[in-house]
């Protein structure tokens, strides 16, 4: 069971939508108090649509990635699409399988994405 | 340490199609058959409470939990009056911060505690520090990573009440100089605190000699079951202290709106322990003693050396460990840039190799090491081998060659 494959390990080292947003409609920061990974998410809204994104994170090669492409998913989408996305969807962007121990790294930048829709 | 590897069943396991490698044993150790088989012997023949039945088994109870407090007595060079039984290291030292800190530690006083703390010797003393107005102050480290005692020296006067440092460090593996420490803190008047939970199970421990006031460690690591720790506090000073935990056994005699304690280790002992932890914990110790520390310490450094050696071929990896073999125990943490620890765990771990990664409970420490994600650790038994550290060498490589580093 290889996790690290080409795509995640290519979103880790050159993230997509790395760095925070001149004047975000609204930007929050998550923790994974368990091994300091660590996002801030930042959005711009127009209306009901996520018109830009961007985020600065730290963190293992799965949370980083996972919240890399989550940002190419999430630019341009309704708002009320994003609200209904769940833990399933985001490890089928990664396309791998996760261990229990590693769902918080995967689903970190979801995590990031809720507290700031809600 | 031939063969040592089959007196533990665990080991026979495979991990993803791989031979089980475990070297998180500065997390917990693993336990040899001897103490497994302590445990179904004592609830297989006699499983009763204790120090409280007349009839047989509940005698037979009592004496096997007793015995078990001389042999810890006699393991780390104190008197049985001067053991008392707890569930970890963390309640030991808990139960110091209660029954001695809230009596004793008071406003302006100084608390002196060191770099290298694990949480569990951090967090009650901040805790302390807060409620009663008293004020921390910390032990720095030396860019070899071990204390720097002259920086300590200054840091004591006669506001220092209580000094706090760990026997051994579970992230950079460095040993302190403890008796050292215990002499500087007696002059002005201080008692001190040692956490002994990663150099117990590892080398020689005389307590008599140290002279250290307050000395707690964990059964798990070293052998024996979760669920024991050991707290040893010098028999003069059980007196000034009040009890931890209020309860049945502790007591020594109860009116409906009052009660008053026992003395002595019995009144920090409320409620039924651990008593087959206890008993198992008797089958560790005696272990550790066929074996005897020494050779445990020998094989500690052969294998640290030879790790240490393989890892500094590795340009890319930075390690965190004292220069010298003298310094240092079966610790050994390093970091990569560009990868970080949890990814390093889980390529080991496909490999069967079991480490832990991140902040290893000491998260200011991290910090100062300027490595705030974390470290990637090795931590040796005596079941582990040279192989072993090969085997670790390989998973490296791959580590290497996914990060393209
Ligand atoms: C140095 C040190 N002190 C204290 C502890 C706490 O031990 P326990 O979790 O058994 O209470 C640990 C265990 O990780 C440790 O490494």
């Amino acid at each position: 069971m290889d996790i690290y494959t080409e795509t995640i390990l290519d979103h880790y080292q050159h993230p997509h939508h790395a760095g925070a947003l001149g004047k975000p409609t609204i930007s929050t920061t998550e923790h994974n108090p368990l091994c300091g990974d660590v996002i801030r998410l930042d959005l711009k809204i127009n209306k009901d649509t996520v018109e830009e994104i961007g985020f600065v994170g730290n963190g293992c090669a799965i949370s980083q990635a996972s919240m890399s492409m989550l940002a190419d998913y999430v630019e341009g989408k309704k708002i009320s699409v994003l609200k209904k996305l769940k833990p399933k969807d985001i490890y089928n962007l990664l396309g791998i399988t996760i261990s229990p121990g590693r769902t918080k790294c995967a689903l970190l930048g979801l995590n990031a994405l809720q507290k700031n829709l809600h | 340490m031939q063969n040592i590897k089959s007196d533990f069943p665990i080991l026979k396991r495979k991990i993803n199609g791989k031979a089980l490698i475990y070297l998180d044993n500065a997390s917990t150790t693993q336990k040899p058959k001897t103490v497994l088989k302590a445990l179904v012997d004592f609830y297989s023949t006699s499983n009763a409470n204790i120090h409280r039945g007349i009839h047989t088994i509940s005698e037979e109870a009592t004496d096997k939990y007793e015995e078990v407090r001389k042999k810890v007595a006699k393991f780390i060079g104190a008197t049985e009056e001067e053991i008392i039984f707890t569930k970890s290291a963390t309640e030991s030292i808990n139960c110091v911060a209660v029954a001695w800190g809230q009596k004793h530690i008071n406003a302006g006083d100084e608390i002196i505690v060191s770099a290298l703390e694990h949480h569990a010797n951090l967090v009650p003393w901040q805790e302390l520090a807060k409620n009663k107005k008293a004020i921390l102050k910390i032990i720095p480290l030396t860019a070899n990573y071990i204390l720097d005692t002259d920086a300590y020296q200054k840091l004591l006067s006669a506001k220092t009440k209580l000094v706090c440092v760990t026997a051994q460090s579970n992230v950079t593996g460095t040993i302190t100089p403890v008796k050292k420490i215990v002499e500087m803190a007696h002059i002005v008047g201080a008692k001190v605190m040692v956490d002994g939970a990663q150099s117990v199970g590892h080398t020689p421990t005389n307590l008599t000699s140290l002279g250290c006031d307050f000395f707690a460690f964990s059964a798990h690591k070293m052998m024996g079951p979760t669920g024991v720790g050991v707290l040893y506090i010098r028999s003069d000073l059980m007196n000034e202290m009040t009890p931890f935990m209020y309860g049945g056994e502790m007591i020594e005699s109860v009116q409906e709106k009052s009660a008053t304690y026992r003395t002595g280790h019995w009144k920090f002992e409320a409620g039924t322990p651990n008593i087959a932890g206890v008993v198992a914990y008797g089958a560790a110790i005696d272990y550790i003693n066929k074996i005897g520390l020494k050779n445990i310490a020998d094989h500690d450094k052969e294998l640290l050396a030879y790790a240490k050696k393989m890892l500094a071929r590795y340009p890319q990896v930075k390690v965190f460990s004292p220069s010298k073999p003298q310094d240092t125990g079966a610790v050994l943490s390093f970091a990569i840039d560009g990868v970080h620890p949890h990814d390093i765990a889980t390529i080991f771990n496909d490999h069967g190799i079991a480490i832990r990664s991140g902040l290893h409970c000491a998260e200011p420490l991290l910090q100062k090491l300027g490595a705030p994600n974390g470290t990637a650790r090795l931590s040796f038994y005596i079941y582990n081998t040279k192989k072993d550290i090969d085997t670790v060498e390989i998973a490296l490589k791959k580590v290497l060659k996914i990060f393209k580093l």
